[in-house]
């Protein structure tokens, strides 16, 4: 192929078709830049609307009184149904990180990793209904159901980051303990553990994040709750927060809306702190590994 | 085996470049002092720590290693040297089953150590490496305090009296000591690359191990540090029987008592690495029997 003749003594402005390939790799750049934009305002447009709105319902009285009032039993219903629900995921899902990373071998390793991605693609209301038929079938609705469907969400995430700190704990290392006549499970727990705590711990916080908000799920198995009292019983149905936004917002009553944005509101402020502090120690933790 | 002798003379001479130029006298004046190493020694007189009898290894259907045998004599250096992918590294790290975690290693023949065969199917691979300790082509320590880096293996061992003193016995023992003995605490990383593979020698001497695997140790390092690194295998030689494999005869040629010279085999097809020629250094390097050999020392390859 000829390519066309140049003047290599002409001034060093665009000639032949470079205007027109400038033109085209500044188009896409711009179509690239207001795509992420895009991803940031709805971001904001959302985080706006809730604060807007949700804004006047805040007061002490709405976070600890229960209902008509305020959301306090929702609130310590979600803390504890989360926190039962990492209780359950978090050892579960660093033991299957150490089996993937540290015993498998590369085809179960595979096998293992695809199947935690298909446990993370199911829809949440198909655990629920899951757990429906598993604890509250005949039997009754509880805050531990809840849990339990909660921590099978969270399980896949907690694996699946941990599993990638694991990874990026150098192999010289695992290979300099064995090389000291150390157990593996010895090396595991003083050596590989403590190097990936950071990430492991990240992969935590970002889980229960979403799960948090998770409402699918708490519908079927807490929902049935008057949300009075503060309950801590967790063989009851419990008041939380996702399910009261739902409540709240089906209400007839303007004030109930009101609420429902409140409730909205501490449940997106708990996320975005949790996600973006997991951000920064997962940051952290990256950079000592790396140092 | 007194250490705290072998420690004592590890730490007496304070200047590295000075140890290292007395201790290169010392070897080279050996052959007269020793009259066990002077010309034709018998190495059936010697006990042997390692016999290997015709060792093959391979990875999955390549063959790495072909045909092996050899006897590494107890409490002396034997070096292996030759070019790269000769199977130097595979062998090696055979001998206390590093190649174990690599997928579709296969091993025939067979090695005893010390009349023990270390491919029984009762051989358990974490005694293996308690008493056949290895150090790494790259420093690896651990990212933990210096003191934390000695004291880890043998905490894990069972040893709780006297950690402190074990310790600084390791640490004298790799001639690391004085520079670190006011920052114990400090983290291991933030030691330059010798003194991190001195700390990666005493980590692997404080659980004082019988054999002490070299893996390439000083390939990643400047001369000065390569210089104390052989000045430190001088002063652990007696306590430990020690292999080291080097791309470097010099150093071969000053620190080993024998040298086996690994070469590529390509008489059966496929070339493997395979055992050339095995004597003491002086004769590796003076006068070796093989063509090959003498090729390979003297500059001339191929």
């Amino acid at each position: 192929m000829n390519v066309a003749a140049f003047d290599p003594a002409a001034p060093l402005t665009p000639s032949g078709n470079l205007r027109r390939r400038r033109a085209f790799s500044r188009l896409a750049e711009y179509g690239a830049t207001v795509a992420a934009l895009f991803a940031v305002a709805v971001l904001a447009i959302v985080i706006y609307a809730v604060v807007a709105r949700g804004a006047g319902a805040l007061s002490l009285d709405f976070l600890f009184t229960g209902t008509p009032t305020g959301i306090g039993p929702a609130i310590a219903g979600t803390a504890l149904i989360v926190a039962v629900a990492t209780a359950l995921a978090m050892p579960l899902g660093v033991l299957i990180a150490l089996f993937v990373t540290e015993f498998a071998g590369a085809r179960v390793a595979a096998t293992s990793r695809l199947t935690l991605d298909l446990l993370n693609g199911l829809p949440s209301i198909i655990i629920g209904l899951f757990v429906f038929g598993l604890l509250v079938d005949h039997h009754k609705q509880s805050g531990f159901a809840g849990s339990v469907a909660l921590a099978i969400i969270m399980l896949p995430l907690i694996a699946r980051g941990s599993q990638e700190v694991l990874l990026l704990v150098p192999g010289g290392l695992r290979e300099a303990a064995d090389a000291l006549g150390v157990s593996r499970w010895r090396t595991v727990l003083g050596m590989i553990l403590p190097s990936a705590l950071g990430g492991i711990l990240t992969a935590t916080v970002l889980a229960v994040a979403r799960a948090a908000g998770e409402t699918a799920p708490l519908i079927l198995l807490s929902s049935v709750f008057d949300g009075k009292q503060m309950t801590l019983n967790v063989g009851e149905a419990m008041p939380n927060i996702p399910v009261s936004i739902f409540q709240l917002s089906e209400e007839a009553n303007p004030e109930g809306f009101t609420r429902a944005w409140g409730a909205s509101l501490v449940l997106i402020a708990f996320i975005l702190f949790a996600s973006v502090g997991a951000r920064a120690m997962h940051a952290r933790s990256r950079r000592k590994m790396s140092s | 085996m007194n250490l705290a002798e072998q420690t004592q003379s590890a730490s007496a001479s304070p200047a590295v470049p000075a140890r290292t130029a007395s201790s290169r006298v010392r070897i080279q004046s050996e052959p007269q002092a020793d009259p066990r190493a002077n010309g034709h020694r018998s190495k059936v007189a010697v006990e042997a720590v390692f016999e290997v009898n015709d060792v093959s290894v391979f990875y999955g259907a390549k063959k790495a290693l072909a045909g092996v045998s050899l006897r590494i004599p107890r409490s002396r250096i034997t070096a292996l040297i030759g070019p790269s992918g000769c199977g130097k590294s595979t062998f090696i790290r055979s001998l206390n089953r590093m190649n174990d975690s690599v997928a579709a290693f296969r091993l025939e023949g067979q090695v005893l150590y010390h009349g023990h065969d270390l491919y029984a199917s009762n051989v358990d691979q974490v005694e293996v490496r308690r008493r056949i300790g290895m150090v790494f082509q790259k420093p690896n320590p651990f990212p933990k305090s210096i003191y934390d880096n000695v004291a880890w293996a043998p905490r894990n061992l069972g040893f709780r009296h006297g950690l402190d003193e074990q310790v600084e016995k390791a640490l004298r023992g790799a001639a690391l000591w004085d520079e670190v003995k006011d920052r114990l605490k400090d983290s291991a990383l933030g030691l330059s690359g010798g003194q991190q593979q001195r700390l990666c020698i005493a980590r692997a001497i404080a659980i004082e191990p019988d054999v002490l695997l070299l893996d390439e140790p000083a390939s990643a390092l400047d001369p000065i540090a390569t210089a104390s690194i052989e000045d430190l295998m001088h002063s652990l030689k007696g306590r430990f029987t020690i292999v080291i494999v080097t791309h470097n005869m010099q150093q071969a040629a000053r620190v080993a008592d024998e040298t086996a010279f690994f070469g590529l085999d390509s008489s059966s097809g496929e070339p493997a690495g395979t055992l050339i020629e095995y004597a003491d250094t002086e004769t590796i390097f003076n006068r070796p029997a093989d063509p090959r050999t003498r090729d390979y020392v003297t500059g001339r390859f191929g």
